[in-house]
């Protein structure tokens, strides 16, 4: 009985187990440096755990992985740009950022649904396909339409001809407005013996090592506590036990008097706008936005996050999306060091193509199991 | 007499209404381009419809290789750069035994010649196809038990195929000076030229050029542009041969017993079941058989195009597939080799014609460098856009 179910856990739990494993043998085989690598995890952490979060609503409501928002990502940086273009500063420039992103993100939420309502049972693949096709009419509005039509004027926003943005763009006005608001660091003090290289010699005469683990940034661990607190609350709505029923069984839900349609575009919508709010967080981070390429893997790599969490087409908590960002950076972080190492793999590239071949054999494999699971339930149904 | 023509007329609109709309309105669009590209441009028409032609003999057997899976019931299969892989493996195979010890095998130096011309590219074959197969079967096997997520299993299927190969062609043991890096850096070369192995082997086979309405448009150094021959109309009669047989080879099997067979299992896999069709095999071969003819399509593709690019190329390949087949005619549901040929007519030459048109106009515009984007612009969104209606046109369910 309890073999049973520990091979139960283990066969639901499997790629986190997986990660896990792989990242400590790593860490150990390669004698790694600790604090370098918390350091990044965090910082990666709080850059990416928003968007992670902003797929959880279109699972519950059986809409699966939702990768459409790639939309809400570009709506996301057409606030940042408006946002550089009127050089509005600070923490100030990233509240009016995420107020132009937001009727943007509903608009394109609600023309995705309108598109999933016609897709049903391929939600998935027309996300990919959709992501896809907006960025061809992203890049007509802001490769040729910006300038002419437009009205973006700064200098640092648009090419020299004055057609189109720039590739790179800095985000001087808005850099890091959220994350250095106020910052808390890690550091952990240790007595050692004299001679340990960054020891420091105290008063009473005995060595202190002080180790930094990294900075917590207060304000974003604040807003993705507020989502987390949110999502949490739409579940115990009428409206959330709606989303709820829908992805449960939308025939039982029609009959109930849930208005399918409805409710599934909601879904969307919601996810769209934190995903745009989810982009404009990653970038202040950043600081710098890859005009034509900041938003294309963002579904990629946000679903992928949330798998690893241990979340699936069908079922998701919170808890798989926090785990799973954690997890899957603290991977890509391990990766990059490892591949440099010497005892390792010795070739920071093949790092770089491993990084991106986990990425999609992650979702891949996630994919493959969850039609297989529910292929053979149905078969045995 | 009138009665005959009558018939005849009525048999004509019959034609033009089943090629469809839209295909009317991009054959209208390719004219009008051509037409502009032939009066108010110095592009020489000529040239542009021969690059036309080489660039669909190019592209035709990838979009070939779709037939069969959505004809079997599998749907678009996006995993075609698993095919494309195999192809590639074989065609460095192929270059590799140019070297002075293969593989850092001794026993088998002393074959350079076979890697060059018509031997290089059967020998291409021969490694890719056993390989293609292996692996097709293994994949059809995988989308059997993902039934109802094949396009998307597929799609994950293809980028990882293309992400693990690049960890792979790091870490080749390949010895040949034309295939790796010649000082520092691991593994092959992201771009290797077929120059003097088997470029053109069947471009150049009973190739026909003539006329130039035009001088043709040089690049800023003097040189032909990219993709062109000397100027003037050049007819690629081996390679357009090769894809059209191999269409016509399809058309054939598709009349058969075993092709018709194959179609009853993805129109109505109940009814087939009942009359005795293995249904699942069926599907796991037409897989088989489509990631063969992706190998041998890069390899023919490769072989036109005069290198093999390795490493992330392949990852987006299989989309203007996709987009090709879907423009000339077929559904989720519905293929045939009509479309195929129509498709990759239409949609290569809307891309082969309208960068050059679009770059000559726009180049005493102040605009030019960013109006020089509009035809990468336009191919996203008619390629994606194709592939868009045609999931939203596709009856509700499992797919």
């Amino acid at each position: 009985m309890m073999a049973r179910a520990v091979i139960r856990l283990l066969s639901r739990y499997a790629v986190p187990i997986l990660f896990v494993v792989v990242c400590t043998a790593a860490i150990t085989v390669a004698d790694m440096n600790l604090s370098r690598i918390s350091t990044d995890v965090l910082e990666r952490f709080f850059r990416n755990l928003f968007l992670v979060l902003s797929l959880v609503i279109p699972i519950v409501a059986g809409l699966g992985l939702n990768f459409g928002i790639v939309l809400g990502a570009m709506a996301g940086q057409i606030g940042l740009m408006t946002v550089q273009n009127a050089k509005v500063p600070g923490l100030g420039g990233i509240s009016v950022a995420v107020i132009c992103s937001i009727p943007i993100a509903m608009l394109l939420g609600w023309l995705t649904g309108l598109l999933f309502n016609r897709t049903r049972g391929r939600e998935m693949i027309t996300g990919i396909i959709l992501g896809f096709f907006a960025n061809g009419i992203y890049q007509l509005l802001f490769l040729i339409l910006a300038g002419p039509v437009i009205p973006y004027h700064a200098k640092d926003l648009l090419l020299p001809q004055g057609m189109g943005l720039r590739v790179t763009i800095n985000l001087t006005s808005v850099e890091r407005g959220l994350d250095d608001v106020m910052t808390i660091p890690l550091r952990t003090s240790a007595v050692v013996q004299e001679g340990t290289p960054g020891a420091k010699v105290q008063a009473d005469g005995s060595y202190v090592k002080v180790t930094r683990w990294g900075e917590i940034p207060m304000l974003t661990l604040l807003v993705n506590v507020a989502l987390c607190v949110l999502i949490w609350l739409l579940f115990r709505t009428k409206l959330g036990q709606d989303l709820r029923a829908v992805g449960q069984d939308p025939g039982v839900a029609e009959v109930a008097g849930i208005k399918v349609n409805r409710c599934r575009i909601i879904a969307i919508i919601l996810s769209m706008v934190l995903a745009g709010i989810g982009q404009i967080i990653f970038l202040q981070n950043m600081t710098v936005m890859n005009t034509f390429q900041s938003h294309e893997q963002v579904g990629f790599y946000a679903i992928a996050a949330l798998l690893v969490g241990g979340a699936t087409v069908t079922r998701v908590t919170i808890w798989n999306a926090i785990f799973g960002t954690l997890l899957f950076h603290a991977l890509f972080s391990i990766i990059s060091v490892a591949a440099q190492n010497p005892k390792l793999l010795n070739s920071p590239q093949i790092g770089e193509y491993l990084r991106e071949f986990f990425l999609y054999a992650i979702i891949g494999t996630t994919l493959a199991i969850h039609a297989w699971r529910s292929r053979s339930a149905a078969r045995a149904s | 007499m009138s009665d005959h023509l009558a018939v005849m007329l009525e048999r004509a609109k019959d034609g033009v209404r089943s090629f469809g709309l839209a295909r009317w309105i991009i054959v209208g669009f390719l004219l009008l381009i051509w037409f502009i590209a032939g009066i108010f441009t110095d592009n020489d028409l000529g040239t542009l419809l021969g690059d036309c032609l080489v660039r669909s003999g190019m592209n035709g057997l990838l979009v070939l290789a779709l037939v069969l899976p959505i004809r079997a019931g599998s749907g678009l299969n996006f995993g075609i750069p698993l095919g494309i892989v195999c192809g590639l493996v074989g065609g460095i195979f192929s270059l590799e035994l140019a070297a002075a010890n293969p593989f850092g095998l001794s026993w088998l130096s002393g074959v350079e010649s076979l890697s060059r011309g018509g031997s290089g590219f059967l020998i291409a074959h021969a490694v890719a196809l056993p390989l293609s197969a292996l692996l097709g079967l293994g994949f059809g096997w995988l989308l059997e038990k993902v039934r109802g997520q094949e396009m998307m299993v597929g799609i994950y299927v293809g980028f990882g195929a293309v992400a693990g190969m690049c960890v792979l062609w790091l870490k080749a043991p390949l010895t040949s000076p034309e295939l790796i890096w010649p000082i520092g850096g691991d593994g092959v070369r992201n771009t290797i030229v077929l120059q003097d192995y088997y470029k053109w082997i069947l471009d150049s086979w009973g190739e026909v050029s003539f006329g130039s309405f035009a001088p043709g448009a040089l690049d800023p150094q003097g040189n032909a542009p990219a993709f062109t021959r000397s100027g003037g109309f050049y007819l690629p009669t081996g390679l357009m041969l090769f894809w059209l047989g191999a269409c016509g080879l399809m058309a054939v099997f598709l009349k058969t017993r075993l092709g018709t067979a194959l179609s009853a299992a993805g129109e109505n896999p109940e009814y087939a079941r009942s009359i005795g069709i293995p249904v699942a095999r069926m599907r796991r071969w037409s897989i088989v058989i489509s990631t063969m003819l992706a190998a041998s399509g890069i390899i023919v593709y490769s072989q036109s195009y005069g290198f093999y690019q390795l490493y992330k190329a392949a990852l987006w390949m299989a989309f203007p597939a996709v987009a090709s087949i879907l423009l000339g005619g077929a559904s989720l549901r519905r293929a045939g080799v009509m479309h195929v040929i129509i498709g990759t007519l239409l949609f290569q030459s809307l891309l082969t014609t309208s960068l050059p048109t679009v770059n000559s106009l726009v180049q005493n515009s102040p605009y030019r460098e960013g109006l020089a984007n509009l035809p990468e612009i336009a191919r996203l969104v008619i390629q994606n856009g194709v592939i868009l209606y045609a999931l939203s046109r596709a009856s509700r369910g499992s797919r």
